[in-house]
């Protein structure tokens, strides 16, 4: 199963030309690295049973709501990091999804990343 | 020969198990702080259950991350015993030392109770005299032990022996009945029911005993 990494990425450029950078990007005139938000969604693989989310369905139901075909219960994680560039902070990102913040045996994760204006 | 006992925040079968090893057995135990970065010589490990973390995030996931469980991993790799007892199972699966998640009843009810199991030793040190197709009795007390994972997964540890404990009657949802895992070489085992519990015979059985004896075999 492909992992979904939709991201969005929004990313300040030096205007410089010969490659030094500009006072124009605030962060690398203050010395300080971009700062990142990412929004990290952990869904149950489709083939892993949901007993909450099936439950809760059934609770949807007795509310009067009808017709629900599908409720699956996943987590939303939401991150503030700084790091060098989109790059890296994406490739952060990935090993901490990957190894702590979803289990790949039961769950799929996707990962949006936005830059922080300064 | 000392059995050491790994205490989480949040273990809470820490003291049952040394209970069961030391007054029951007549086994040395020592506990073994999470963030510490030394076995201290110990001839076995036991990976108790309780709560770890609080389960944050996911049974065992933050566990998996305590200094001690560097050397608990580098100490199974090397043949030494490693026995995961309820979240302790948790605790290995998200380690990787065993494949495959346990994950909530399928009920969605926290099951405490005795527990009949069927017993295929293959080649886990921990089963060692017990007969194949044995039933032994011990209880459960969780809330996610419904154990799963892909179908070649399943099939491999199927036809490998590694499936060494089933329920007789599933009370979780538990893909093929699994109530307890071994790994390939028989040093490692995972499983949901407590056999610390059936060590005393005011608790209602004994058949837990030769388990935690394999400990030291």
């Amino acid at each position: 199963m492909p992992r979904l990494n939709m991201g969005l990425i929004f990313t300040m450029h030096s205007n410089a030309v010969d490659g030094s950078p500009s006072c124009e990007d605030l962060n690398t005139c203050l010395g300080r690295l971009p700062r990142f938000i990412a929004r990290v969604q952990v869904q149950l693989r489709p083939s892993v049973l949901d007993p909450a989310g099936e439950a809760t369905r059934a609770a949807a139901s007795r509310l009067g709501v009808n017709g629900l075909q599908k409720l699956r219960i996943g987590k939303a994680v939401e991150l503030e990091l700084e790091a060098e560039s989109a790059a890296t902070a994406r490739q952060q990102l990935s090993l901490l999804c990957d190894r702590l913040l979803a289990n790949p045996v039961t769950e799929n994760w996707s990962l949006e990343l936005e830059e922080l204006a300064p | 020969m000392t059995i050491g006992i790994v205490v989480f925040p949040g273990s809470n079968c820490d003291r049952d198990m040394a209970w069961a090893l030391e007054g029951c057995l007549g086994l040395a135990s020592r506990f073994l702080w999470h963030g510490d970065t030394d076995l201290a010589g110990v001839s076995a490990v036991v990976l108790p259950g309780g709560f770890s973390y609080g389960d944050y995030l996911r049974c065992g996931a933050l566990a998996r991350f305590a200094p001690l469980l560097k050397e608990v991993q580098q100490f199974a790799e090397r043949g030494g015993p490693v026995l995961g007892i309820c979240n302790g199972f948790q605790i290995l699966t998200e380690m990787g030392l065993l494949p495959g998640a346990l994950t909530r009843n399928r009920d969605l009810h926290f099951r405490c109770e005795p527990c009949e199991l069927r017993v295929a030793p293959g080649n886990s040190q921990f089963l060692k005299g017990y007969a194949p197709q044995a039933l032994v009795q011990f209880p459960i007390a969780h809330g996610e032990g419904c154990y799963q994972c892909d179908p070649d997964t399943y099939k491999a540890l199927d036809q490998g022996g590694q499936i060494v404990l089933r329920y007789t009657k599933n009370p979780n949802g538990s893909q093929g009945d699994v109530a307890g895992l071994s790994n390939a070489q028989g040093n490692v085992l995972g499983l949901m029911p407590h056999p610390e519990r059936a060590c005393d015979p005011l608790l209602g059985g004994t058949d837990g005993r030769l388990l935690l004896q394999n400990l030291l075999s």
